[in-house]
């Protein structure tokens, strides 16, 4: 055992040699962890945020004006006006997600009883932002004309006073969220794809088999990639956690980091053995390469970590429930944005350690299938 | 001195280093046309280099070259001629591409040379049969044993016919039989065409002595140029081996290995390694059939043989690596056992090909390879100096193994199997490629071992002296072995001369009908007129843009066929995207439904009750288990039960009915923003319905619904707004980028690390035609990849383009073709396949996720963002993708995001093109 112990760790050190010489990768590696994580923060919002509007005012009216002052940022650009006539190609070039259009006489047939209505085109293209915000607009047109009819608040006209507190993200910011998530995106890509692609170069140039030969076994060779490997990406997403997305973001993280970052060595346990088991199976760097896509790729998008993982369809939540990435994301929200501790995600944990452990099983017993076949 | 206008090369005070390391200081050779030249001398001197730069596939640093009447350093002259040179760069097939078969790699320089085709397939027939290849001409280049591979780099490297021939240690690893048919082969086509030149560099001193000129180098220079009788002379030697050991600097001599051998001493016990009719069998031919010999604790067994007879297969068994099919082994007395870690510690073995670590410096290895086996603390650092010393590898201690020349790391390699002092060393051909000295020196350091410390030997080589110094030997080929005992007994049985002359006795014996015989023959038809080269007359290289179109068809016919070779990488180029397409498709949903709520009602009245079956009523939200108590709410919501949480207050219904407003409190889990604002919309909706209906219930009451203004919604280019409409044009863009770009990521940076790049820098290609020839291929499975997920949109996930398929299609190929011309550019840019693929996957997945417009809207993008967006192929196809899909636009529309496409496209493989250069420095 710890003559295994000892191989595992200098097989291990080997990697890092192997990951400082490669200067690119590791230029990559430091991108994707700071760079990234901030401009895919900076950029990307999935509430409604800087949508830009225009308005078509055919009123010109005290009521119409009220409106669009009222479309107001964070959630708005300040609506630009434009002309009906230019309405299609505008919304066919998709310059704007949402234009209102006001027709002439609104605020006379407000007063006069007839019921008028403000049509809001909305380019469903956006599926992200166009059902909020379609929702924002119609709360802000009902607020600016309760508070027209000089009404004091606009709560009035509702017989209940509704109160909306968000726990755990009292300002709805979506920052948190998607900075954080970027992380754990980055950490599933590069998991695969370094641990997975150093093994089928370790193949293609004889060296695993070389290892072979010595006193060293398979499950040595893969404890070294799993843990140099891992600890690489571990401390990268520390970093990065840490300073970009707690410093240079200024992002409050509710939960405990370290419980974070636990679970995030049990997820790097898992996934790199999944690159590993990919590895196996792929008879060359091309097409390792080329299946590692679907994986990768899958991991991400359907973890939950861009889409709410209850609205996919039954079928393929069990599917994904097969993937360490849907445990760990799952695993991440309690952690990071709602402050849970172990009681509530030991859960994920277990699986995501079943998982990794099966991973490591098959390629395992992959390992020598593929040296036979190789020569 | 002036270039001699007679000569075919010219060097003058050509100077060449490696960063510190200096590989030619101030070298003047001049080879006239039409002669021989063989040049000989320790690994690292420099002769390499040498060839590179005569070759022009090497930038020249100082002094001026001079080849074929022009200056190498002149772009123009290079490319002149190129097609007059043939370079064949050392190691084992290097520059083949393992998964074509013999004859389309023949086929691949032909081509690339432009070769008439009449004359071509007659050539190739030639070669095939005067190398022995004919037989094999369908098996992948891959499978060859090293030699035969040796042999198929040769026929590539004449296939053109050129006027100077470069040979880079072309017979290393080549059995004797073999050898011999390919000098024959050279002298006959010399014969043939007597103005061709011939440079070749060598370690086998018996070749060199067939030249008419030898040139011994150290250090960077030429330390001897004369005949072989001027040679011997000035040495007082005997033999040329001998002169070139003596013409070396004291140093690097080393102790003579005795040519007799001491006689090895019975130590008695199990035998060291014991074979009883091992066989192995690959799917359709047997490699090793039946091999049967026993070799005694401390003995020299030599493993001899053809090329591809089995020898390396025999070995792997031995070492466990392969799975034997038939038949039983032992070593030291223990069968052969995979799992039996503990034989393993006894065992050193040395591969054919260089299998240590490349990125790890020559110490950094052994000290590796030491401390696996055990070895640590000081006890390390000793056997790792000594190991250093012993192998001569001191001075480069530091260096990584990529920097050496192929004899040096075969000395690592030895270095590395001897560290921990194994009982038994199984070599696979270790001195391939090593010079004669250094051979010398190895071979008393194996001696010494087996006769001092009884260490047991089983060596395969092609070295006919050096199988004279072994106890015994076997004779192999075929698989099966045709002879065992010790060299003098081989030699008498077959009354032969030489030991050499025995063994190409015996296996002309067995090849009779094989393929030797064919080649024999081959040899014959060769010199009858009808078929020699000459009648064709020279060919004249024609530089026109019809010969740069060929060469961008040459280089993607073969990049087509070796995609073709690879089914795997082909259904998974194919099938992937439309597998990602489906999950996209059903996957990735905005509509949120069935939120979980539950509810804390502390007043239990018939209005709290009507309240909350506006939530109950819902299709929107899933009512959970009730709450008890404030707690209960935190605790559930942090667990991630509840996405939120209604809380009632006591008297909500007294307060109602008089018309107070009462309070309800809302607890919305806010982490994931997007659900929580969607709930928040939901809840707001809700609240606001309710209203109305209390409004139209009692008229009495404080609602003035209908006093609101109505906001007409429409929803544009997806009225049901389902995500699969939003969602699939997107999924196009994402697909049709990440899968191209993949696809030809590895391209340039595999060749660079397999070697065949060389061919490139070596041939009268350009850079441009070489990527443009990369990339067709892949753009064609692009189309074919574009076309299904159109097919699939439609037919299964019902998403038809309602615009233009004609913008989409037109766009699409214009993308496909900046997507692989991306792929190429990180391949030219990265130094390692793994980069290419992590930088290409991040690149790629996360500009056009994020950046383009598929989950967030482009118009909302900003800063950094914003601008990788534009900078970026995606979001430009992604307007397209989602005019003609969603908003029915038609092409004329689309002006200007087409011509940025294109401009992508151009401006990545221009950029591609800048960071290759066509010479190595």
């Amino acid at each position: 055992m710890r003559r295994w112990m000892e191989n595992a760790f200098r097989l291990g050190i080997k990697e890092f040699a192997s990951l400082s010489r490669d200067v690119v990768m590791v230029v990559l590696i430091a991108y994707v962890f700071t760079f990234a994580v901030y401009s895919e923060a900076t950029a990307m919002r999935t509430d409604v945020n800087d949508a830009k509007v225009a308005v078509i005012d055919g009123d010109r009216s005290t009521l119409s004006g009220r409106i669009k002052d009222a479309l107001r940022p964070p959630h708005f650009r300040p609506p630009v006006e434009i002309d009906r006539s230019s309405l299609d190609r505008l919304m066919d070039k998709g310059v704007f997600i949402f234009i209102l259009d006001i027709p002439h006489g609104l605020e006379a047939d407000f007063l006069g009883g007839r019921n008028p209505a403000i049509q809001v085109n909305v380019d469903a293209t956006t599926i992200s932002q166009a059902g909020v915000g379609t929702a924002y607009i119609q709360e802000i047109i009902a607020r600016e004309t309760a508070s027209y009819l000089k009404h004091d608040r606009a709560e009035t006209l509702v017989p209940v006073n509704t109160v909306i507190r968000a726990m755990f993200n009292p300002n709805l910011e979506a920052l948190t969220f998607t900075s954080s998530m970027g992380v754990i995106n980055n950490v599933t890509i590069l998991a695969i794809i370094l641990v997975g692609a150093a093994v089928m170069r370790e193949r293609e140039h004889g060296t695993i088999e070389h290892l072979l030969v010595m006193p060293v076994s398979a499950s040595e060779i893969i404890a070294g990639k799993v843990w140099a490997n891992g600890l690489v990406i571990l401390l990268a997403a520390a970093f990065s956690l840490h300073v970009v997305v707690e410093v240079v973001l200024r992002t409050r993280i509710v939960g405990s980091i370290e419980l974070f970052l636990v679970g995030t060595a049990i997820y790097l346990f898992a996934v790199t053995s999944l690159g590993i088991l990919l590895a196996t199976v792929a008879n060359s760097m091309p097409q390792f390469a080329l299946l590692s896509i679907p994986v990768f790729v899958l991991m991400f998008l359907l973890s939950g970590a861009f889409t709410p993982f209850e609205s996919m369809p039954r079928a393929l939540q069990a599917i994904m429930d097969l993937s360490p990435s849907t445990h760990f994301v799952r695993f991440a929200q309690a952690v990071l944005y709602r402050g849970a501790g172990i009681d509530v995600v030991w859960r994920d944990l277990l699986i995501m350690v079943g998982l990794g452990a099966a991973f490591v099983v098959v390629a395992l017993y992959r390992f020598k299938a593929m040296l036979a076949r190789q020569s | 001195m002036d270039a001699d206008p007679a000569a075919a090369v010219s060097l003058t005070g050509v100077h060449h280093a490696y960063g510190k390391v200096i590989a030619l200081r101030g070298l003047d050779l001049s080879i006239p046309s039409g002669s021989k030249l063989a040049l000989v001398g320790p690994d690292g001197v420099g002769k390499s280099t040498l060839l590179g730069l005569i070759a022009g596939v090497r930038r020249i640093q100082r002094g001026s070259v001079s080849v074929l009447g022009g200056d190498m350093a002149s772009t123009s002259h290079r490319s002149e001629a190129a097609p007059r040179i043939a370079y064949m760069p050392q190691g084992l097939g290097r520059n083949l591409y393992p998964t074509l078969s013999v004859i389309e790699n023949i086929d691949f320089f032909a081509r690339l040379y432009n070769q008439p085709e009449g004359r071509q397939h007659r050539r190739i027939d030639q070669l095939l049969q005067v190398t022995g290849l004919f037989p094999f001409a369908d098996r992948p280049a891959g499978k060859l044993s090293g030699g035969m591979k040796q042999k198929l780099g040769l026929c590539c490297a004449l296939v053109h016919d050129p006027d100077l021939l470069i040979l880079d240690e072309p017979t290393t690893g080549i059995d004797p039989l073999s050898r011999r048919q390919f000098w024959t082969l050279i002298a006959r086509l010399q014969g043939e065409r007597p103005a061709m030149t011939v440079i070749v560099a060598t370690a086998y001193m018996e070749e060199a002595g067939e030249f008419r000129r030898i040139v011994a180098m150290d250090d960077g220079a030429v330390i001897a140029d004369g005949s072989r009788a001027e040679l011997l002379a000035r040495t007082g030697s005997t033999t040329l081996e001998q002169a070139y050991i003596e013409l070396q600097r004291p140093e690097r001599r080393g102790a003579r290995a005795a040519s007799s051998v001491p006689r090895r001493e019975w130590v008695g016990g199990p035998p060291a390694i014991l074979a009883e009719g091992l066989t192995m069998r690959f799917a359709d031919f047997t490699a090793v059939d039946h091999v049967s010999f026993r070799i005694e604790q401390g003995e020299i067994f030599g493993f001899l043989g053809s090329n591809g007879c089995g020898k390396t297969t025999t070995m792997k068994m031995l070492t466990g690596l392969l799975p034997v099919t038939e038949g039983h082994a032992e070593l030291l007395g223990k069968p052969v056992n995979a799992r039996d870690i503990m034989t393993r510690t006894r065992i050193g073995y040395v591969s054919q090909s260089f299998s240590l670590y490349e990125e790890l410096s020559v110490r950094g290895n052994l000290e590796l390879h030491g401390r696996l086996c055990g070895i640590s603390g000081k006890k390390l650092v000793e056997r790792v100096e000594e190991a250093l010393a012993r192998f001569e590898l001191t001075d480069v201690a530091e260096t990584l193994p990529d920097a050496l020349p192929l004899g040096m790391r075969q000395r690592l390699q030895l270095a590395a199997a001897c560290l921990h002092r194994p009982d038994v060393l199984i070599l696979d051909e270790p001195t391939s490629g090593v010079d004669p000295a250094a051979r010398d020196r190895f071979w008393s350091l194996l001696l010494e071992m087996s006769r001092r410390d009884g260490v047991t030997i089983f060596i395969s080589t092609h070295f006919m002296n050096e199988a004279e110094r072994c106890d015994r030997i076997s004779l192999m080929h075929a698989g099966r072995v045709l002879a065992v005992g010790t060299p003098h007994e081989l030699q008498v049985a077959r009354g032969a001369e030489s030991l050499e002359d025995a063994f190409i006795a015996y296996l002309e014996d067995t090849t009779a009908t094989g393929s030797e015989e064919q080649a024999v023959n081959g040899a014959i038809a060769f010199v009858e007129p009808a078929s020699s080269p000459l009648e064709d007359g020279p060919t004249t290289p024609h530089r026109s843009r019809l010969a740069s179109v060929r060469r961008i068809w040459t280089f993607a016919r073969r990049e087509a066929l070796e995609l073709s070779r690879d089914r795997i990488r082909l259904a998974f180029a194919l099938i992937g995207p439309l597998l990602l397409m489906a999950a996209f498709g059903y996957g990735i949903s905005f509509d949120i439904e069935g939120l979980r709520y539950a509810v804390l009602d502390r007043d239990q009245s018939p209005e709290s009750r009507a309240f909350l079956d506006q939530f109950s009523n819902s299709r929107y939200f899933v009512e959970q288990a009730r709450l008890d108590d404030e707690i209960e709410i935190d605790r559930r919501l942090r667990a991630g039960e509840l996405k939120f949480a209604v809380d009632i207050p006591p008297g909500f219904g007294r307060d109602l009915l008089q018309g107070r407003r009462p309070e309800v409190g809302f607890w919305l889990d806010g982490g994931n923003t997007f659900p929580a604002e969607t709930a928040r919309a939901y809840i707001l909706g809700s609240v606001r319905t309710y209203a109305g209906e209390l409004a139209r219930a009692s008229p009495n009451a404080n609602g003035l619904g209908a006093e609101t203004l109505r906001v007409e919604p429409r929803f544009r280019y997806n009225q049901d707004f389902r995500s699969v409409f939003a969602i699939t044009p997107g999924s196009l863009m994402m697909l049709l980028i990440i899968f191209p770009a993949m696809l030809t990521a590895l391209g340039v940076v595999r060749e660079k690390e397999m070697g065949s790049i060389a061919n490139v820098y070596a041939s009268p290609a350009t850079v441009g035609e070489y990527l443009l020839g990369k990339q067709l291929p892949y753009v064609a499975i692009g189309i074919l990849s574009y076309l299904s997920l159109l097919a699939f949109a439609g037919g299964v996930l019902g998403v038809v383009p309602k615009g233009s398929v004609l913008a989409l299609s037109l766009a699409a190929l214009l993308y496909i073709f900046a997507a692989t011309a991306f792929g190429l550019l990180v391949s030219a840019f990265v130094s390692t396949q793994v980069a290419a693929i992590f930088g290409t996957a991040i690149l790629t997945a996360m500009t056009a996720a994020h950046y383009s417009g598929f989950l967030i809207p482009a118009s909302s993008l900003e800063g950094p963002g914003r601008i990788m967006g534009l900078s970026f192929p995606a979001l430009w196809f992604q307007t397209i993708s989602l005019g003609v899909f969603a908003k029915g636009l038609d092409i004329a529309a689309f002006s200007q995001e087409l011509v940025v496409l294109a401009g992508f496209a151009v401006a990545f493989l221009l950029l591609a093109r800048l960071l290759i250069s066509k010479q190595e420095a």
